[in-house]
Formats: structure tokens, C-alpha cells, sequence
């Protein structure tokens, strides 16, 4: 028998129905949060949902954990339909939401965690085992006996993605992981994601997010989201390889010996260059049309001793990829859409 | 579901409700709540029917209503809590879609937070009552205590007013702007409703069937009969009927309203997931 895929869509749509105030109770509106979804997860994949606000991550996420009806199409999360086998699912999957301070503010952190520990039906001792050793990964044994109430925002949140993790989930579903939490805290989270995956290669995590770098760091494969359409979904690699007809290149070097901007572009496969730089450092961005034509700068520049200090490719980014599949920027797409909210 | 994951879904229940409701590290919290407040208001009651009557506190009115308000307590903890459960759940603790992701019975769930509160409501009520022994001559004698009655009556109701619970849970889960008050309504409304501080003939007849088709009715008078038999039979309301008469009845519609809390719980939860509001917050 083949291994189900971890999370599997089709055609899946999800429409709220807005109702307006008292006052306006004749007016009705539909909101389409998702349309035509399909997407396919490997077990054992590191899957990002990247999208502006609005963009239907959360309504997918709440989908795929059984919190949600879909409106259209299907899904499937470890090979059980998420509507008509919800109760065989839950057992292998979790979730966690960032942005938000959640948990039994009387509770202290080790009995807020061992208490979900036990919804899942694990034992006492080894609920505990994985507890210390979590709330360690996470930097927070020295809060295991504090009431979750008396603590940060921030570390109320990686108690909560402890929780996520508690349980080893087949499945995990993680939104917007770091949204709020500070850059060091981010980056220890996202380390701690890792870590948890490189443990045991056959754990899956769907993740959303809408910083770029994040996406492009930490997963697998990404499937890009506005206005709840998936636009497109690759490794990031690949998904910037689309970007990459041209090339873009940097020097650094200490002096340009008489070369000029000129010289460079008329060099066959150039497209532009840009001088810039202070004293004593110069920087040329150039771009070629494809990067074979990165021997004739190479040589140009070694004809005229020019003794070059950094040679740097400049990758497109996520954000880039983006702009060309949307036609504006991420933070452009939720402006916009606030101002038609 | 298997009986393992519906035993410890309840099991935990009970244990959160009971860790949230009996607040020990806060002395004060809990004097108030579980002293202050029910003796508080047994006193308004008692201070009303000494106005009215002119102090005829030997009548068997007295012990009456002042039983039916003391176990009355149950019907607001319990019933009350396990709707309390969904709005702390979803918007104080910001726990229910986690507590919704989890293998667990949902229903089962709240039930175990009602119990919990039970348990601490427990507390309430025989500080109200022996409030009332003590200093308000409520005739409470130990050795005539009807045990074999009173004990499975108050273990039934305890069942009843969670199933009733687990019906306005369900309604709260679906209503995303006045769930606050739900609770209380219902309460309130049964106070009247159930012979809890004055017999169903003081309200106008046309109102009366309503208090007959609640179980709180035969539950409370059950209570009341099986701690003071004589002083609850001298009223009309129920005495034609005999406690088994009582016992059957009270079974019967309480068995009724279970089954009806299931249905409408069942039904609004799958509403709930139709239209997104197992995490809706509305910031109150
Ligand atoms: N319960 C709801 N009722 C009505 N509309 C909703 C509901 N939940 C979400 N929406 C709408 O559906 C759209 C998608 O929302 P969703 O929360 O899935 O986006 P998101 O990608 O998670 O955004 P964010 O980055 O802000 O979290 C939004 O326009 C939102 O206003
Ligand atoms: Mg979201």
C-alpha cells in the first residue's frame, strides 16, 4: 500500500456568509475566502501557505483541522475526509496559532500542556518526559511551575507551540507560527521547527505565514495564496528559477582601473550596469541577459587588472515572485484590499 | 470513539472545571463566591418573607422555599456552567478550537465541566443550608432524612441540569453575540418556573403548565420531601402524588431533556463548523 498523502485538496471552496448589522439585515453578502484549492502534501514535507491577510490561510487551516466545513470540493488529511472522518483524524494531527495569547491563565505551563498531553491519551509520565524536554528547546525551564496568567505574550505563545508539538502529530498546522513574537524569538522558533522535523523524517508541518523570508528559510515547498487562489506552488527554488531569465550580478572592488559603465555594457549579454560605492569602494550591479555572458565582465575586468574583492549573484526573492504572479507588492495587495474593505 | 478517550475526555473536564471554579489561592475569591454570595442570597429571600408574612417562620412555608433556594443554587452552577464552559473556552481562554482539534468527545467534555461545578456548588448549598438550620430554625431533623430517596434524586438532577447545560451550550456555541445572557435567562426563568421559593399555584394558571413540564419541579420538591416529608406535603401543588409517582415523573422528562440537550447540542455543533464560529471572539 502506498503512504496517503499528509494533506490532499480538491477543488475546495469556502464562502462565509457575511450578515450585516441590524440596520442592514437585508443586505447579505458572500465572501469566497477560498476557491478551487488543490493541493498535494507529502508526508514528511515542510509545506508553507504564503499569502497577504485575507488570503485564506487561516479559513484553509481551520479546514484542514475539522474546525471548518468547506463549501465546495474536498479535503483529506492523512487519507480520512476531513468532514465525514474528522474523528479519525484528530488523533494524528495538531495546531497551533500564533498572534494570540492562549491557555488556562490558572493553570501553571507544566499543567496547562500535560492536561492537553492527556486529551491525546498519553501517559502521565511520558507527557512530563516531553514537557521538560520541549519547554527546554524553547528556553523556558525556569517557567514550568508558573501560571501561564503571569506570563508574557510572548512566552504564552511558545508554550503554545510546545502544545503543537506535545503530542507528535503526524500532521502539524502551524499559523503564522512567529506572528508578534520578537526577532529573537522568531528565529528560535524557527530553529526549533527544524529541529523537529530533521528528527523524524516522516512528520509533515503545513505552515502559514506572510513574511517572505520565512517561507523561502524554512520550507520544502510553498504554495503562494491571494485572495484565497493559489498562484502558484513549487520549491522556493524553483518558484524564483521562474524569475531567473536574466541574471543579476554584484562587484565589489577597491578601483575600477579605468573601466566605465559603458565599456560594461557594451559587453555582448549585458543588459545594464549600475556603478555605485563610496570611497575606496565600488559596487557594479550589472544585468545579463543570461549568465554565460558572466565570462566576458570576468575578462573584461581582468584585461584591465582590476582586482575584484566580491563577486556576489543576486537571487531573486519570494517577494519578487510575488509582484510578478500578482502585479503588486504583498504589502501593496493588503492595502488595497483594506481600502475596499 | 473509543471508551478510553470518552472516560479521560470527562475525567479532564472534571479536573480543569474544578482547578478554574475552586480558585484556593484566592481565599477571598472563594469566600465570596461560595459563602457570601448564596448566604447573601438566602438572606434577601428570608428578610422578604419575614416582611410579608410577619414573621411566621414556624409555617412550613419557611422551610419550603428557603430548601428550594438552597438547591436551587445547583440548577445556576451546574446548568449555567456548562455553557460557561463554550464562552471561557472560546473567548477567555481562546482554548476551544484546541480543545475542538483534540480526540476528544466534546460533549462528554462539557458535561465534566457541570460536574465540576457540582462539586464546588456542593459547598454553596450546605453552607446555605446549615446556615438556615442554625440560625433560621429550618427544621432539618438528621435521623428522619430520607437517604435512600434524597441521594439518588440529587445524583439524577446532577445529570439532568448537565444534559440541560450541555442544550445551552449548544445554542451558545451558535450564537456569537448574546450567549452572555443565555445562561442567566434560562436560570432566572426556571427559578420561577420550578417551585424553587414559592408553589406553582401563586403563578397564574395560565403559566402553571409551563412549571409542570419542567423536571426542576419534581426534582426540588423530591429534595425538599426527602429531607422534611411532612413540612413540603402540606402544600397542594405536588402532594396529591406520591414520591414513586414524583420519582417516575422526574425521571421520565428529565430522560426527555437529556435526550433533547443531545440532539440540539449535536445539531448546533455541526452548525458551528458549517458556519466558522468554533473560534469566533467577539472581544467582550
Ligand atoms: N468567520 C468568518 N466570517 C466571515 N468572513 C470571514 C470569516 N473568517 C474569515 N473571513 C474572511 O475570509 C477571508 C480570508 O480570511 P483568512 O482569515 O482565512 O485570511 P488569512 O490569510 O488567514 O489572513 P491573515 O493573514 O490576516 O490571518 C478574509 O477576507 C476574511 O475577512
Ligand atoms: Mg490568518
Amino acid at each position: 500500500m502506498s503512504i496517503p498523502l499528509a494533506v490532499e485538496t480538491h477543488q475546495l471552496g469556502r464562502v462565509y456568509k457575511i450578515r450585516g448589522n441590524r440596520k442592514e439585515k437585508v443586505i447579505r453578502k458572500e465572501l469566497v475566502a477560498l476557491e478551487n484549492v488543490n493541493l498535494e502534501v507529502q508526508q514528511g514535507e515542510l509545506f508553507g501557505l504564503l499569502g497577504p491577510n485575507g488570503a485564506g490561510k487561516t479559513t484553509l487551516i481551520k479546514i484542514l483541522t475539522t474546525l471548518l466545513a468547506p463549501t465546495s470540493g474536498w479535503a483529506r488529511v492523512a487519507g480520512y475526509d476531513v468532514v465525514t472522518q474528522a474523528a479519525k483524524i484528530r488523533p494524528l494531527i495538531n495546531m497551533v496559532s500564533g498572534g494570540e495569547s492562549s491557555g488556562y491563565g490558572l493553570l501553571t505551563v507544566r499543567e496547562n500542556l500535560w492536561m492537553f498531553a492527556q486529551f491525546y491519551g498519553i501517559p502521565s509520565r511520558e507527557a512530563n518526559q516531553r514537557i521538560e524536554r520541549l519547554i527546554e528547546m524553547v528556553g523556558m525551564s525556569d517557567r514550568l511551575h508558573t501560571k501561564s496568567s503571569d506570563l508574557s505574550t510572548g512566552l504564552r505563545q511558545k508554550m503554545n507551540i510546545v502544545r503543537g508539538f506535545l503530542t507528535d502529530p503526524r500532521v502539524l498546522f502551524l499559523d503564522e507560527p512567529t506572528l508578534g513574537l520578537d526577532v529573537g524569538a522568531s528565529r528560535d522558533v524557527r530553529r526549533f521547527i527544524r529541529d523537529w522535523m530533521k528528527e523524524d523524517l516522516t512528520r509533515t508541518i503545513v505552515l502559514t505565514t506572510h513574511y517572505m523570508v520565512e517561507a523561502d528559510e524554512l520550507c520544502d515547498r510553498v504554495a503562494i495564496i491571494n485572495r484565497g487562489r493559489v498562484l502558484a506552488c513549487d520549491t522556493p527554488a524553483a518558484l524564483k528559477q521562474r524569475l531567473q531569465r536574466e541574471a543579476h550580478f554584484e562587484i565589489e572592488t577597491g578601483s575600477l582601473n579605468g573601466v566605465n559603465i559603458s565599456m560594461v555594457e557594451s559587453l555582448p549579454g549585458v543588459r545594464k550596469a549600475v556603478l555605485s560605492g563610496a570611497k575606496g569602494m565600488v559596487r557594479l550591479k550589472f544585468t545579463l541577459a543570461e549568465e554565460a555572458a558572466l565570462a566576458n565582465v570576468i575578462n573584461l575586468f581582468t584585461q584591465q587588472g582590476v582586482k575584484i574583492l566580491r563577486l556576489t549573484k543576486q537571487e531573486p526573492t519570494l517577494e519578487d515572485v510575488f509582484v510578478d504572479l500578482v502585479g503588486r507588492s504583498m504589502t501593496e495587495e493588503e492595502e488595497g484590499q483594506n481600502a475596499e474593505a | 470513539m473509543n471508551r478510553s478517550a470518552l472516560w479521560r475526555s470527562f475525567r479532564l473536564a472534571t479536573w480543569l472545571g474544578w482547578q478554574i471554579e475552586s480558585n484556593w489561592t484566592d481565599p477571598f475569591l472563594f469566600a465570596i463566591y461560595s459563602i457570601i454570595k448564596p448566604i447573601t442570597g438566602a438572606a434577601i429571600l428570608v428578610i422578604m418573607y419575614g416582611v410579608i408574612t410577619q414573621g411566621r417562620f414556624e409555617d412550613p412555608m419557611f422551610p419550603y422555599l428557603y430548601l428550594g433556594n438552597a438547591f436551587y443554587i445547583y440548577v445556576g452552577s451546574i446548568m449555567t456552567g456548562v455553557s460557561w464552559a463554550v464562552i471561557d473556552d472560546r473567548e477567555h481562554y481562546r482554548t476551544l478550537k484546541y480543545v475542538y482539534v483534540a480526540p476528544i468527545h466534546i460533549p462528554l467534555y462539557l458535561l465534566g465541566r457541570g460536574v465540576a461545578r457540582f462539586l464546588t456548588g456542593s459547598i454553596a448549598v450546605v453552607i446555605t443550608i446549615a446556615a438556615g438550620v442554625l440560625f433560621l430554625s429550618v427544621p432539618l431533623d438528621f435521623s428522619a432524612i430520607q437517604w435512600g430517596l434524597f441521594l439518588p434524586t440529587l445524583l439524577f438532577g446532577v445529570f439532568m441540569l448537565t444534559m440541560m447545560g450541555l442544550l445551552l451550550a449548544g445554542l451558545t456555541l451558535i450564537m456569537a453575540r448574546h450567549e452572555f445572557i443565555i445562561g442567566e435567562v434560562t436560570a432566572s426563568a426556571l427559578y420561577i418556573f420550578s417551585g424553587a421559593a414559592f408553589p406553582l399555584e401563586v403563578l397564574p394558571p395560565w403559566l402553571r403548565p409551563i412549571g409542570f413540564a419542567m423536571p426542576t419541579t419534581y426534582w426540588l420538591e423530591l429534595l425538599r420531601r426527602s429531607l422534611v416529608s411532612d413540612v413540603a406535603q402540606a402544600f397542594p401543588t405536588l402532594s396529591i402524588l406520591s414520591n414513586a409517582q414524583l420519582l417516575s415523573i422526574l425521571i421520565g422528562l428529565g430522560v426527555l431533556f437529556a435526550a433533547l440537550g443531545a440532539l440540539i447540542f449535536w445539531f448546533c455543533d455541526r452548525l458551528a463548523r458549517e458556519r466558522g464560529l468554533i473560534d469566533i471572539t467577539t472581544h467582550y
